[in-house]
C-alpha cells in the first residue's frame, strides 16, 4: 500500500481512538464522577420489591466526606452499617416501593419558583415533616427539594429554624443536633437511568446559588439507577 | 487533460452537460418534492411544522436542479476528460466566458432573492413557530389560548392565564387552536423547543418572547431545552400532548384541584418574573 495511504488510515485511527476516550471520559463525568454508585438493600413485601431509602441533607458536607470541598452543602446516603456516604447515585430495583426519609440539618433558602413547595409524584402527593402530614410547603421556607423529572416527582424539604440551639456545622450530622424529618413514599417504574436534582438555589456563595454543588453530580444532583 | 487533436472533431461538451442536467433535472425535482419532501422535518402536527415542511420541501426542490448541474458536470469531466494514458501535457489555455460568469451570478440572485422574498412571505404569515419577542410582527388572526413557558434549571413550568393563572409541570394542549406562547426564564438562557410540533422559542429572564402556534389532532410531542444551561441541560427533555378540547378541559379541572395548596403562593401572572435571588445565595 501506497505511503499516504497509511498515513490517512493513521490519522484516522488516531482521530477514532481519540473521540472515543473523549467520549468515555465524557459519559463518565456525566454519570457518577466524585459518585460511586450505591446499591441500596431491597426487601420483599408479598413478592413487590420494596427499599428504604435514608438520606440528610447538610449545609456542609465537610473535609471527611469532601476533602476538595468541605464547604459544598450536600445529600448523603446511610449504608447498611449506619455510616452516612456520599453518594448520589443509587441503585434500586424496577417497580419497587421506595420509602424515602430525609433528616435535614439546614436552614430555608427559599424556592424560585413557588410550584415546587407542593409535593408530587409520590403517595397521596404528601409528605409527612416531623409527623405531620403536609401537602405543602410554605415556598420562602424550603431547605432544598428531592425532584425526579421523569417521574414528576417533587418534595421540598423544610428548614432547621435559624435560631436553632445545636445546628450542625459540618457533615455527617447526628440526629442529636436540630434537624427535620421529611418522609414521603414513591415508586420505582421500568429500568432505566433517572436523574434527580435539588430545585432550591441552595448553593451558598455561588451566582443565583446554582453553581459548584448544584452543578456537580455527587453533591445536590445524580441519579436512581432502575435495574 | 486528454483533449482530441483538432479543435473540429472535439464534440459540444456544452451541450451535452445541458441536455444531461436537464434531463436529469427533470427527472430528479419532482421525484424529491414529491417523495423526500414530506419526509422532512419536523412534521405534520401544527400549522407552523406544516408551513417548515412545505419551506424546506421548496427550498430542496429549487436546490435540486443545481446540485444535479454539479453531479453532472463532475461526472461528465471525470468521464470525458479522464487523462488515460502517455506523458501528461498541459491542456488549452482557460481563457474568461462573461456570458458563463452573467448567467452563474443572474440564476445564484434569482435563487438567492426568491428565497429572501419567500422566506419573508412565510414569515409573516405566522411567525413561522420562532420566537418573536415581546412585540410580533407576524400575529395571527382568530381567537388565542395564552400559555406561558417558564424555563428554569433543570424543567419547563406552564401556566395558563385564562384559568386563573394555574401553572403546571406538565404541558398540555387543546387540539385545532391557536396558542399564544410567552416564553420567559427564572434564572439563565433556556430555548423551549416543541420539536413535532415546529416551536422553537428562546426564554431569557426578563424578557417575554412570544411565538404562535396553532395545533392541529391529538398526539403527543417531545419537548426539549435547545440552549447549553448547565448540568442537566441534557436531561432537560419532557414529552407534552395534543388532546380534544373535551380532555383539555377535564384535564385542566383536575390540575387546579392538584395545585390547589401551592395557588396562594404563586405570583399574579405577568409576563416575566424577577425571584429574589433567595437568601445565601449570592
Amino acid at each position: 500500500m501506497r505511503p499516504v495511504v497509511w498515513k490517512l488510515i493513521s490519522v484516522i485511527a488516531a482521530v477514532a481512538v481519540v473521540g472515543v476516550l473523549i467520549g468515555l471520559y465524557v459519559s463518565k463525568l456525566s454519570t457518577d464522577a466524585g459518585s460511586p454508585s450505591y446499591t441500596l438493600p431491597v426487601q420483599t413485601k408479598g413478592g413487590h420489591p420494596v427499599v428504604n431509602l435514608t438520606l440528610e441533607t447538610v449545609a456542609a458536607v465537610g473535609p471527611t466526606l469532601s476533602p476538595g470541598h468541605p464547604d459544598y452543602v450536600s445529600y448523603l446516603v446511610r449504608d447498611t452499617k449506619g455510616a452516612w456516604r456520599r453518594s448520589t447515585v443509587w441503585r434500586l430495583p424496577a417497580n419497587a416501593t421506595v420509602h424515602v426519609t430525609i433528616y435535614n440539618f439546614d436552614g430555608a433558602s427559599g424556592l424560585r419558583n413557588p410550584l415546587f413547595a407542593r409535593p408530587q409524584g409520590v403517595d397521596g402527593n404528601a409528605m409527612v415533616v416531623d409527623g405531620k402530614r403536609l401537602t405543602v410547603l410554605n415556598p420562602a421556607d424550603a431547605s432544598h427539594t428531592f425532584a425526579v423529572a421523569q417521574y414528576g416527582l417533587v418534595v421540598p424539604i423544610a428548614p432547621v429554624p435559624d435560631d436553632a440551639k445545636h445546628p450542625c456545622d459540618y457533615g455527617p450530622c447526628s440526629l442529636s443536633s436540630d434537624h427535620r424529618t421529611i418522609q414521603f413514599t414513591f415508586h420505582t417504574g421500568a429500568k432505566g437511568h433517572y436523574r434527580w436534582q435539588c430545585l432550591v438555589p441552595c448553593a451558598a456563595g455561588w451566582i443565583d446559588g446554582f453553581g459548584g454543588p448544584m452543578q456537580t453530580i455527587g453533591y445536590m444532583d445524580g441519579f436512581l439507577d432502575v435495574v | 487533460m486528454a483533449v482530441a487533436p483538432t479543435a473540429g472533431r472535439e464534440p459540444n461538451h456544452g451541450r451535452r452537460i445541458i441536455v444531461a442536467w436537464v434531463v436529469a433535472s427533470l427527472i430528479a425535482t419532482p421525484l424529491v418534492a414529491i417523495f423526500v419532501g414530506p419526509l422532512f422535518p419536523p412534521g405534520n402536527a401544527s400549522e407552523q411544522g406544516a408551513q417548515q415542511v412545505s419551506d424546506n420541501t421548496w427550498m430542496v426542490s429549487v436546490l435540486t436542479p443545481v446540485i444535479c448541474l454539479l453531479i453532472v458536470f463532475f461526472a461528465y469531466a471525470l468521464a470525458q476528460f479522464r487523462h488515460t494514458g502517455g506523458a501528461l501535457t498541459d491542456g488549452p489555455p482557460l481563457r474568461n466566458d462573461n456570458r458563463i460568469q452573467l448567467l452563474w451570478i443572474a440564476g445564484s440572485a434569482v435563487i438567492v432573492l426568491f428565497f429572501a422574498g419567500f422566506g419573508t412571505y412565510e414569515l409573516l404569515q405566522n411567525g413561522a413557530g420562532g420566537g418573536q419577542g415581546p412585540g410580533p410582527i407576524a400575529v395571527p388572526k382568530g381567537d388565542k389560548l395564552q400559555v406561558q413557558v417558564i424555563g428554569q434549571q433543570w424543567a419547563f413550568t406552564y401556566r395558563y392565564p385564562s384559568y386563573g393563572g394555574l401553572e403546571t409541570s406538565q404541558l398540555i394542549l387543546p387540539a385545532d387552536t391557536l396558542i399564544e406562547l410567552h416564553v420567559t426564564s427564572l434564572d439563565v438562557i433556556h430555548s423551549f423547543w416543541a420539536y413535532e410540533l415546529g416551536i422553537k422559542a428562546d426564554a431569557n429572564p426578563g424578557v417575554d418572547n412570544i411565538a404562535f402556534l396553532k395545533t392541529k389532532g391529538a398526539r403527543s410531542f417531545h419537548i426539549h431545552c435547545a440552549e447549553l444551561c448547565g448540568l442537566w441541560h441534557g436531561y432537560m427533555f419532557e414529552t407534552g400532548r395534543v388532546v380534544p378540547d373535551s380532555q383539555f378541559t377535564a384535564w385542566i379541572k383536575q390540575q387546579q384541584q392538584n395545585f390547589a395548596p401551592v395557588a396562594k403562593y404563586l405570583p399574579r401572572y405577568a409576563p416575566t418574573y424577577y425571584p429574589d435571588p433567595q437568601r445565601r445565595a449570592g
